[in-house]
């Protein structure tokens, strides 16, 4: 390119802000992400490439968790306890469970930190910042595709074969996760900046969010047990509008056997419809808010 | 410095103010009793203070300053890394950033993999990265390594590959800072190079550097910051010498005061070669003359004049004064101007760059006037020592 090649070219270019925090319209940040989505894809399997590097088993250990997890809550939960008494299949119903209620923690958790661990670039080169959570909640796809192949794996073994009708449940459950983590993600990922406390405190929450939704029991046995302490009704309604309980009620629709229409509550579909809207609505609001702080991340961390 | 004519304005800062806080609570514990002890642990910083500049398109600028002038915040603030509280920043063509060489860098990665995610960092596409790969590790000099985790790399090789990828980037605007001093000398030359080839492209150039030698060479125009604030604007010579002033702590109205009441004052510095032609690059064991003006705005009827040439790091190499050598210079009338020729008969310094000093004494008055850098000069020759000093050497067994 030659210099007056150049000099037309700029010369046509308008000026543009830069580091403002109006610069960009909520689109124009979005379009920007996806400009950048190559990186995106390369920071992603770089998470993946580095997390198990130098060591002998390498991707099998993302199966091995879950693996030891499923049998010890099948053990221990479903045969020692009992919880198994009441769920058919239940190996498959827990790793089911398990597979959608891993992808919404490995995204969550991953995406808190992700700002203060790239701090290094966020600090020397202007990128999108949405990208590092972004990044996080796409490695933890991929771990939850691995899982996806054991799990279908597992269907095909033991020929228990789901529902064809309640296969519709599978990509809205998936996507209902994903609103979620995403619009968790990158709120998490910029306060934990300005409070390391966050990422932290995330962990904790994840616990209990998976006992608080019906993974290692059903749904069926937690409405039991409101009647039982006299909850009133809208315990229970709580209880099954929470997003993630919905979106393992509905993957478990969608992959396990063994249900009933005892084993779910009632109006799934209009539910999780219902909760996907005020998702992405909170999704819109966390991107408004990621963005008001991420004009001071550079010097905050 | 290259000829070739600025292009559009590609840089606009129009009132631009950053403070920072600087917050010693990190905790949770530490902001809920900080909560209620008002605002003990913050303390602002005005980092910038109402920066207004432009750049045109095919100069290079060089930004000077003391540490914590605000340069490099300054240099943030066009790479949009950092937010303006106040003002405006206003920017056209794509900008790559060599902030801190291998920020992207991951040590458990393959240098090949490196490549990919630094060059995809800096905004090059996949393609372009294929097309530019074979140049990227060719420039490092690292081909038998890249397939090794840089982890093994020495620092050399992994700052090479590093600055190699930042400059096969195409950017329009370079984001510099302190970055050119890397690797060995034979490196440093190809970096500096490639800088050149930069400048002729017409691409634009941002330096924040400490080396004067560097700006001195490459830089059109340079912005001496003080306390977040633009205190000088000019081209090299003379934001080296504003910087200087900055740093012994005068201010640029004292120095200017003064100037007008001293009677004698240096005016120019002139390097030339054995035939007497002006120069600026002298092989070495060459003769150099310096020729130093002076001008007289009153009768000064004893002086001295004296030269000090330096390295790049401040440090004398060599100096001496018409005193020194006994020579007796006649009196100069008002307004009278004249020169004084110092020869050096054979040049005998390291390869490198030099700046080279005047200073003229009022004996009557006792009083100085300093040209600082009044002139650069390029010294080549044998590659065989390293140092200030040239000299025959030779080696055999004992």
């Amino acid at each position: 390119m030659t210099v007056e090649d150049r000099y037309a070219r700029l010369a046509a270019l308008p000026m543009r802000p830069v580091g403002g925090r109006r610069t960009l319209s909520p689109f124009g940040r979005v379009r920007e992400v996806v400009e950048h989505r190559e990186l995106l894809w390369l920071l992603t399997r770089r998470d993946l490439q580095v997390r198990y590097r130098g060591s002998a088993l390498g991707f099998l250990w993302t199966l091995i968790r879950p693996l030891v997890m499923l049998l010890t809550y099948y053990l221990i939960l479903g045969e020692v306890l009992g919880a198994a008494k009441g769920v058919t299949n239940f190996g498959i119903y827990v790793f089911a469970g398990l597979t959608i209620y891993m992808l919404f923690s490995e995204s969550v958790g991953a995406a808190s930190g992700s700002i203060v661990s790239n701090g290094g670039l966020v600090k020397k080169i202007y990128l999108p910042r949405e990208i590092f959570p972004l990044a996080s909640v796409g490695g933890a796809l991929f771990l939850f595709g691995m899982q996806m192949v054991v799990l279908v794996g597992a269907i095909l073994l033991f020929r228990v074969w789901p529902d064809p009708f309640g296969l519709v449940y599978l990509l809205p459950s998936i996507a209902l996760v994903l609103v979620y983590s995403l619009a968790l993600g990158l709120i998490l990922s910029a306060l934990n900046v300005y409070l390391r406390d966050i990422q932290y405190l995330t962990e904790i929450l994840l616990t209990l969010m998976m006992w608080g939704s019906p993974i290692v029991y059903s749904w069926q046995m937690a409405a039991d047990v409101m009647q039982r302490f006299h909850l009133p009704a809208w315990a229970l309604e709580v209880y099954t509008n929470n997003p993630l309980t919905l979106a393992v009620l509905g993957f478990h629709r969608a992959l396990w056997s063994g249900g009933t229409a005892a084993d779910f509550p009632h109006d799934l579909a209009l539910r999780m419809g219902i909760a996907g809207v005020v998702g992405l609505a909170l999704l819109v609001g966390a991107h408004a808010l990621f963005q008001r702080m991420q004009g001071n991340l550079a010097q905050e961390l | 410095m290259v000829d070739i004519q600025p292009g559009p304005e590609v840089v606009r800062l129009h009132d631009v103010s950053k403070t920072f806080v600087v917050r010693t609570d990190n905790t949770l514990k530490d902001r809920v009793v900080g909560f209620f002890k008002a605002r003990r642990h913050r303390r602002t910083h005005t980092a910038l203070d109402g920066v207004s500049l432009s750049i045109h398109a095919g100069t290079t600028v060089g930004l000077l300053g003391a540490n914590g002038s605000g340069k490099s915040t300054l240099l943030k603030m066009i790479g949009g890394i950092l937010a303006p509280d106040r003002g405006e920043v206003l920017v056209r063509g794509r900008i790559a950033a060599l902030l801190e060489l291998g920020a992207g860098f991951h040590p458990e990665l393959s240098g090949r993999e490196n490549v990919y995610l630094n060059a995809a960092l800096l905004g090059l596409s996949r393609a372009e990265t294929d097309a530019r790969f074979d140049e990227i590790v060719a420039f490092a000099g690292i081909e038998e390594f890249i397939d090794n985790e840089v982890k093994f790399y020495s620092s050399g090789m992994y700052m090479r590959l590093a600055f190699a990828v930042a400059v096969h980037t195409d950017p329009d605007i370079l984001l510099v800072d302190e970055v050119l001093a890397v690797g060995d000398e034979a490196f440093q030359r190809k970096c500096m190079d490639k800088i050149r080839s930069f400048q002729q492209e017409g691409r634009t150039i941002i330096i924040v550097s400490h080396a004067s030698g560097q700006i001195a060479e490459l830089c059109d125009s340079t912005y001496v910051m003080k306390d977040g604030s633009v205190e000088f604007e000019g081209d090299a010579q003379a934001g080296l010498s504003a910087l200087r002033d900055i740093l012994e702590g005068r201010r640029a109205g004292e120095s200017a005061e003064i100037e007008t009441t001293r009677r004698l004052r240096v005016t120019s510095v002139e390097a030339l070669d054995g035939q007497g032609r002006p120069t600026d690059r002298f092989v070495q064991g060459d003769p150099m003359t310096l020729r130093l003006g002076v001008t007289s705005s009153g009768p000064v009827t004893e002086w001295t004049i004296g030269f000090g040439i330096d390295s790049p790091s401040g440090q004398m190499v060599l100096g001496s004064s018409s005193d020194r050598l006994k020579l007796d210079l006649d009196a100069l009338a008002e307004g009278e101007s004249r020169h004084v020729d110092f020869e050096i008969k054979e040049l005998h310094f390291g390869v490198g760059e030099y700046f080279v000093n005047a200073r003229a004494t009022d004996l009557d008055g006792s009083e100085s006037d300093v040209l600082w850098q009044g002139a650069l000069i390029h010294v080549v020759g044998s590659e065989s020592s390293l140092g200030v000093v040239d000299a025959d050497i030779s080696a055999r067994p004992a």
